[in-house]
């Protein structure tokens, strides 16, 4: 899963070389958000210094349990993410690949571990205090799993699991949703032991109050791609995944993101856009994008007039519930943990919604649950939305696995099926 | 019979999984395909089918599965979905897709799909939980354990009784016992039971009704048993993997006097190390026997702060005598990579020497793997 390096420039503010342009100002809801994100981290090295116990979690751990706990918790792919945006990505990859850890195994992880065995990042916005304990949920991804053994090792700390089942249908059953009811009760009771305190009903309420509206008002920002032109560029929503995983039971959080989308709404009314550049052509932006690459991916995008309008992370974390059960079942929807239809319904959902004209899929070589029914997924855009689909190898924080001129090939097939897709249909409106 | 003729019988049905499926269709069986890891076989056995273990293959190329897979996911899982897209499957009545690693997951999807797409069998998913031990991981078990029973009886057309199931698990028991007790023996006599006719006799266990299985091993270990423990004058190592049945693989360590102590294999020993209770409630006995699987790769460890699978393989190298330990990995398996440091930890601290061998299995140049163990050979003769 991927959330973004919220310091580091988005790829459209990005200083073309060799002459080093001064970041352009961001909007106070943009700002909002990127303090969200850098408070984190400074909690997390606070309590460390109190001699408070910190958490490393995974993105999909249920956020709510350690923040009515008042537990500091950071998360490792946001952290990776960050990593791999400053180009620090291949050593920390490399660091891990020394200690015996497969080139082969995701980028995130391999970051996180060679972290957690003490190699520092030159990303000083991302440095974060060892882990007093892990909190893995394995909805996302089973690598996920022994990847925070591991850690728990290194550090002799305890793991707590919450274990999310693949599932092969679009509903959730009621099995499962007692299967995880059974585990979030156990969680609450190993993080009372490891807070010193028992959980406050009030509090857990209040934190799942607060996920809730974060994730209605992230919906509500993702919303803003459906206008036509669209008021911001997709690739800032990955920009804003670092706050939807860092920091979803905040209320800072939801703050900062409706504010965003009220920035948006200002937008939409006036016709202006923060994409820097005229919209001419409107695609999905399928999978995570590569963070170490991400000027070389935006460039020919750029070149030639393509708004991602879309990306699937989107409405895969809205998790809005509204009790425990309904808290367990909205775990259950990860990316990575649904069936092939539920998946082709999402992206097919917001494809229609956001009005995109092509899809470019990322076939990331760290990711294996991500990519693994891809290319069923594209047969299937093609067919029920009747758009062009392009991949390209690539991946989210190794950049060895990214090949620049591949994908200059690919995204301009992808611009030429749009361009032939857009005059097909002008020539039988006309 | 001879030790060398049931040998042979075993050779053979390893050798051709296909022809099995053959003999039983014509015997009117039905027959289930089961992928990795842990099905619960019994339930098959118990409706009156034959499961049947498809772990890839040694000798087919990766073609139409392209259709669905990124290069980058293991051999094993991409030469499944071929040989159930290029006909090699097609007289199976059905197939156990479980869904433990994060290739298997979109695999399931990808055989579903495809399987519905060309109008050949229907699936069977399986979803195991990982916190298996407490009460509730054992009901979602038995849920799914119940989904997988009840698919099954439609493709039977009969009931799955709690006496057949009971039954099932008995036979499946014997069978288990008796591949330990192999397992035991080959090491012992690993002057008669070379690599190759080791991996044959573990592997046929997938492709044969296990009552008959056992019968033919029964014999084969009462034969092993009968005769004088060798004296062995070469080394001895434990294999690690998911799977190692590569017969010119294992050739190479024939070659070079290296015989096999004992295994932590997912497709051998990992799959007959735990039994299942024979008690009133079969179902609830296979997910018991589910959650006390351990020090695997795959499944999650609740003691996972110490290092404990790395303890026990390296364990398993001391007690059976062996000198090291040879880990065939798979390429592409996450999996086991990420266990490879803290594997490696263990065996380390305990002095065991070992290698790293990378495999797959369109592997068909052996020349680079030939050298790695002719030079292993010389460090396990040290170590003796
Ligand atoms: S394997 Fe995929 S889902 Fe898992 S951590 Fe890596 S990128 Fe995220
Ligand atoms: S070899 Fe590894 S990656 Fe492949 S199916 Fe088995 S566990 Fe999964």
């Amino acid at each position: 899963m991927a959330e973004m390096e919220k310091t580091a420039a988005p790829a459209q503010e990005a200083p073309a070389a060799p002459m080093k342009k001064a970041p352009k100002p961001v909007s106070p809801g943009t700002a909002a958000l990127r303090k969200v994100v850098s408070d984190v981290y400074a909690a997390a090295w606070e309590a460390k210094k109190a001699g408070r116990p910190v958490g490393w979690s995974s993105s999909k751990f249920p956020c709510e349990i350690a923040e009515a706990l008042d537990l500091a918790v950071v998360y490792p792919e946001n952290q990776a993410a960050g990593i791999g945006a400053q180009h620090d990505g291949e050593r920390m990859c490399q660091a891990a690949e020394d200690m015996g850890y497969d080139a082969d195994i995701c980028g995130y992880a391999r970051i996180s571990l060679a972290y957690s065995a003490g190699v520092e990042t030159t990303n000083e916005s991302r440095r974060m205090p060892q882990p007093d304990f892990v909190l893995c949920c394995n909805n996302i991804c089973n690598c996920m799993t022994k990847w925070y053994e591991n850690i728990a090792r290194m550090h002799n700390i305890p793991l707590i699991m919450i274990d999310v089942p693949y599932n092969n249908e679009v509903t959730v059953s009621d099995s499962q949703v007692a299967y995880i009811r059974g585990q979030f009760d156990d969680a609450i009771k190993q993080l009372e032991v490891i807070a010193g305190k028992k959980m406050d009903p009030a509090r857990f309420e209040h934190a799942c109050e607060c996920a809730n509206r974060t994730a209605k008002a992230w919906l509500k920002v993702c919303d803003y791609l459906q206008y036509k032109p669209a008021p911001m560029s997709g690739f800032d929503l990955f920009n804003h995944m670092a706050d939807v995983v860092t920091a979803r039971g905040k209320v800072e959080t939801a703050e900062a993101f409706e504010l965003l989308a009220s920035e948006l709404e200002e937008h939409v009314k006036n016709g202006t856009t923060t994409t820097p550049f005229p919209e001419q052509y409107r695609i999905m932006f399928e999978g995570i994008p590569c963070w170490p690459n991400l000027k070389a991916l935006f460039k020919p995008l750029k070149a030639n007039g393509v708004n991602v309008t879309a990306v699937v992370y989107a409405p895969a974390f809205g998790f809005v519930y509204d009790d425990l059960d309904s808290m367990a079942r909205a775990y259950c929807k990860a990316p990575n943990s649904v069936c092939i239809e539920q998946g082709v319904d999402w992206r097919e959902g917001i494809c229609r919604d956001n009005k995109v004209d092509g899809v470019l899929v990322h076939y990331n070589r760290s990711c294996k649950p991500w990519s693994g029914y891809m290319a069923e997924m594209q047969r299937r855009f093609t067919e029920d939305l009747g758009i062009p689909c392009a991949g390209f190898d690539g991946d989210q924080a190794d950049p060895r696995n990214f090949n620049e001129a591949q994908y200059l090939t690919r995204v301009q097939g992808l611009v030429e099926a749009m361009e032939q897709n857009a005059k097909n249909k002008a020539a039988k409106e006309g | 019979m001879s030790i060398e003729s049931i040998v042979k019988e075993f050779q053979a049905v390893a050798a051709s999984p296909a022809r099995q499926l053959d003999n039983y269709k014509a015997a009117g069986k039905k027959v289930i395909g089961v992928l990795p890891y842990y099905a619960p076989e019994e339930l098959v056995y118990a409706a009156g089918m034959v499961p049947m273990g498809i772990w890839g293959s040694n000798t087919k190329t990766i073609s139409k599965a392209k259709e669905y897979c990124a290069t980058f996911y293991c051999t094993i899982a991409q030469l499944a979905l071929e040989m159930l897209l290029d006909g090699t499957m097609d007289k199976l009545d059905g197939v156990i897709t479980p869904t433990i690693c994060d290739t298997l997951r979109p695999m399931s999807q990808n055989i579903r799909v495809s399987m519905k797409k060309l109008n050949k069998m229907p699936t069977i998913f399986l979803a195991h939980p990982q916190n298996r031990k407490p009460a509730y991981g054992l009901k979602f078990c038995i849920d799914q354990y119940t989904n997988v029973k009840t698919a099954l009886e439609e493709i039977s057309g009969a009931p799955i009784t709690d006496e057949a199931l009971k039954e099932a698990i008995k036979v499946y028991n014997a069978s288990r016992a008796a591949r330990r007790e192999f397992v035991k023996l080959a090491g012992e006599h690993c002057g008669v039971i070379t690599p190759t006719l080791r991996s044959a006799v573990l592997k046929a266990a997938w492709f044969m009704l296990k009552d008959e299985y056992t019968a033919k091993l029964n014999e084969l270990n009462a034969e092993l048993k009968a005769l004088p423990v060798c004296d062995w004058k070469g080394t001895k190592v434990v294999t690690s993997g998911i799977i190692c049945d590569n017969p010119t693989l294992l050739k190479i360590f024939e070659d070079n006097h290296i015989a096999i102590a004992a295994d932590d294999v997912a497709h051998e020993s990992r799959s007959f190390r735990v039994d299942v209770p024979e008690n009133d409630d079969p179902m609830m006995a296979l997910a018991l026997q589910f959650a006390a699987q351990d020090y695997d790769v795959l499944l999650y460890d609740e003691h996972s702060s110490s290092n404990r699978r790395g303890e026990y393989v390296a364990n398993l190298v001391k007690e059976s005598g062996a000198q090291g330990l040879v880990l065939f990995m798979q390429q592409f398996c996450d999996p086991e990579e990420m266990e490879y440091p803290y594997l490696k930890k263990a065996l380390d601290a305990a002095g065991v020497p070992h290698i790293k061998l990378g495999v797959d299995q369109q592997m068909r140049d052996f020349g680079q793997a030939s050298t790695a163990i002719q030079a292993f050979a010389d460090v396990l003769e040290m170590a003796k």
